[in-house]
């Protein structure tokens, strides 16, 4: 290949592999990205079933209720407007508390949010973000520095 | 005193790095040959960055509450060894060995670096000194590390137990040497497209620097996913956090520059390629940092809380990345192209090991940046989990895996030779481990059953190059590039192993009960209350069976006092064909104890196999340096015998 064809032939490639990069990005994302929602959104039918999603709001007080097995849970997060009941099973995290403030990771089935993962971070002064203008009193403090 | 002398350490680093700077233009404008005052100030400035770094341990080691950074992170009750890690284990600190780690890289430089024009090494060290300059701006006006309090207090407020950890002491200075290492490639890159040396000379010169940095790299990114498998208690390896992607792009941009530097090298080729290599891998070590370290990562909120530090380092970003870019944009054309290839050769391999490694890198990073941009644009929030990444990276690694094991058979310049037919029999142990996963495991999902076949016909593939030959006269290089390859393929059977294979059990436990976990049974002992210097915690028993004998494990949940956190200590235990990892969670009404048990076939392959890798790294450096200083040595030898 003379060196002007092979530069080019380069410079193609290149540009080529790129676009790749970003369709397949743009494809993955389109499936794959999972949106944030409150229960109030749930309540609102923003969410389907079945979608990969985070729901984020405040565990209600009393609401948290052991299964037999000892590690389902069941509770409900609110965001002051409405309440979407949870089912989780595995070891919540440390900082699951009633009165404070969770995301769950997971998929809604018939209005139910079946959680695969609960995010609390291992830090008192955190507060999971997206709730940062849901809860006043709880004023978003210093954040993880990792 | 020490706190101040440290702040003036700094101020005197950051006036020779602008002195540097502005030597640069001068040495560009004409021939003024400025690369011996250069070297001593680069030398001088690196060492005056060492001092501060110094000081900020001393105030660390002594729990100098005075120091406010001490205070905020630090605490009189912590063991030595956390106290003196804690200096890292913050903003300011972190931040504060990143631009000594820049500085000392570009004393090396100027101390060791023979093989650069006098021009391009001005030039380079001049760029060095940029970088370091907007680093020094940060710190002195955002970020000073010394500040103090005043009245001092009692005692601090502690550091972050996940963090209290042996894999802190030398996690983050590991990666931190990654990233910057690749500074010093960027700053060549943008010396020689100064100067327009851009030669096989410039690639010997950057080689070793991308080599070490992406063997740190490698280190670090092994390191730190063992640390997050054992040390979060959710036993996955990989979670495609941000913060983990953002060591992984700058690792897959050095990869790829890695092996187009060696296309420069060898044949002076892809010269153009090669610089935006230099320059994209560097920048993503800036992107790294700026996620990590602007709180842009937690939300647009906390980026809002301290808008002047995310601010400014979003401002450092723009102006280097922006200026690389331009630079390139204005000198690169004017690269003359190197020796031609034909389509199937060992360049053309390199090429398309570069472009699919690139087109990983940006799906990566669209990925992990694509929350931060929708939030910014639309104010929805979204998160790009490991779904998304799995799905869409994962056929791309595949993809890459089985390519590895053909690029080092072909030949440079133009393949002649039939490379199909040596591949028979590695083509054949895959399609023989496709067979078998069909038969041991009829239900397994399709990516880690792919994973197994390529996997193992790269077992067989990777070491080809030294077959047909005499292994032991193959150059060190041949070897590390071997060992490198061959650790990728087992990290492969890991990852697969790990993904098809992992039995899982989680339960209420009473003391006495036994649970079933694989081909394990495991017994709970006994719950007992136990304490550490800083912590509380409650220990679990655990007898766990296979048949014959007894292994004794003991998971803890700990109690921290300040801050007050509690974390769960997992309890592992390494076998020839997998791990035991256990867990204990809260107590049950009943009297029993939430365990969570996982048996986990060969997950240790993974970490294995990213040693390998970073060893076939530290093979290929020592040979090449070892060849060159036996090539130095009789240079000398014959200069002795011709002039004596």
């Amino acid at each position: 290949m003379k060196p002007k064809n092979q530069r080019l032939a380069l410079v193609s490639a290149a540009i080529v592999s790129v676009l790749v990069a970003v369709l397949l990005a743009m494809w993955g994302l389109r499936n794959q990205a999972s949106y944030f929602y409150t229960p109030a959104d749930i309540a609102g039918g923003k969410a389907h079933d079945g979608e990969a999603m985070r729901l984020g709001g405040m565990v209600e007080r009393g609401s948290i209720q052991r299964a037999r097995d000892g590690v389902t849970i069941r509770f409900l997060i609110t965001d002051g407007k409405a309440q979407t009941p949870v089912v989780f099973r595995g070891i919540a995290p440390d900082l699951f508390r009633e009165g404070s403030g969770a995301v769950a990771e997971g998929r809604l089935e018939r209005g139910t949010f079946m959680a695969d993962t609960i995010l609390a971070k291992h830090d008192e002064r955190y507060m999971p973000p997206e709730l940062g203008n849901l809860a006043a009193e709880h004023k978003a403090g210093k954040t993880l520095q990792k | 005193m020490i706190a101040e002398t440290g702040l003036a350490a700094l101020w005197l680093a950051a006036g020779l790095a602008a002195l540097q700077f502005l030597f640069m233009f001068v040495e560009l404008r004409g021939n003024a040959g400025l690369a011996r005052p250069m070297r001593s100030i680069a030398v001088v400035q690196g060492l005056l960055t060492i001092v501060a770094f110094a000081m900020l341990l001393i105030v660390f080691a002594r729990s100098d509450m005075s120091v406010k950074l001490v205070f905020e992170n630090s605490s009189a009750v912590k063991p030595f060894v956390y106290k003196v890690a804690g200096a890292w284990g913050n903003h300011e600190g972190s931040m504060l060995m990143w631009v000594t780690i820049l500085a000392a890289a570009g004393a090396f430089v100027a101390l060791f670096s023979r093989r650069t024009s006098g021009r391009t090494l001005v030039a380079a060290l001049g760029a060095q000194a940029a970088l370091a300059l907007g680093f020094y701006a940060f710190l002195l006006i955002a970020s000073n590390p010394f500040a103090r309090l005043w009245p001092p207090p009692m005692d601090g407020q502690g550091l972050n137990p996940l963090l209290q950890d042996p894999g802190l002491a030398f996690h983050p200075p590991t990666l931190y040497l990654g990233y910057v290492g690749l500074s010093v490639a960027f700053s060549l890159a943008v010396g020689a497209l100064l100067t327009g040396e851009v030669d096989s000379r410039l690639a010997r010169a950057m080689r070793p620097w991308v080599l070490g940095a992406w063997i740190l790299l490698t280190l670090g990114i092994t390191a730190g996913s063992y640390w997050a498998y054992y040390e979060l208690g959710w036993g996955g390896y990989w979670f495609w956090d941000p913060v983990e992607n953002a060591s992984l792009m700058p690792w897959l941009a050095a990869t790829a520059l890695l092996h187009s530097i060696n296309v420069l090298a060898a044949r002076g080729a892809l010269k153009a390629w090669t610089m935006m290599l230099a320059v994209i891998a560097f920048s993503m070590s800036m992107v790294g940092t700026f996620l990590v370290r602007s709180g842009i990562l937690t939300s647009v909120h906390a980026f809002a809380i301290d808008p002047q530090r995310g601010t400014f380092l979003l401002a450092l970003l723009a102006i280097y990345v922006g200026a690389a870019f331009a630079l390139f944009a204005w000198r690169g054309a004017t690269l003359k192209e190197g020796a031609p290839f034909e389509l199937v050769s060992r360049e053309s391999g390199l090429v398309v090991n570069n472009l699919l490694l690139t087109v990983v890198l940006g799906v990566v990073f669209v990925g992990t940046l694509y929350p931060l941009f929708v939030e910014a644009v639309s104010g929805e929030k979204l998160s790009v989990g490991a779904p998304y990444f799995n799905a869409v990276a994962g056929p791309l690694a595949l993809i890459l895996a089985a390519l590895v094991g053909i690029g080092p058979l072909l030949a440079w310049r133009r393949e002649g030779r039939s490379v199909l037919k040596l591949l028979q029999i590695p083509a054949l142990l895959g399609a023989a481990a496709l067979v078998m996963t069909i038969i041991v495991a009829p239900v397994m999902h399709i990516l880690p059953r792919l994973g197994f076949m390529v996997a193992i016909y790269l077992l067989g593939a990777s070491i080809l190059p030294l077959v047909r030959r005499n292994p032991l006269r193959a150059p060190l290089a041949t070897w590390g590039m071997v060992v490198a390859h061959f650790g990728i393929a087992v990290a492969l059977i890991g990852m697969a192993a790990n993904a098809a294979f992992t039995n899982e059990r989680l339960a209420v436990a009473q003391p006495g009960e036994i649970l079933t976990v694989g081909p394990w049974q495991v017994q709970l002992r006994d719950v007992t209350p136990t304490a550490g210097k800083n912590w509380t915690a409650v220990e679990a028993e655990l007898d766990a069976s296979r048949g014959s004998g007894i292994v004794t494990l003991k998971p803890q949940s700990r109690y921290f006092t300040d801050p007050p956190t509690e974390t769960s200590e997992s309890a592992i235990r390494t076998f020839w064909n997998g791990q035991l990892y256990t867990i204990v969670g809260k107590p049950d009404p009943s009297g029993g104890w939430q365990l969570r048990l996982w048996w986990k076939p060969f997950v240790t392959l993974i970490w294995a196999g990213g040693a390998l890798i970073a060893l076939g790294g530290a093979l290929a450096m020592f040979g090449r340096l070892w060849r060159l200083r036996r090539r130095r040595a009789a240079t000398a030898e014959w200069r002795k015998e011709r002039y004596a």
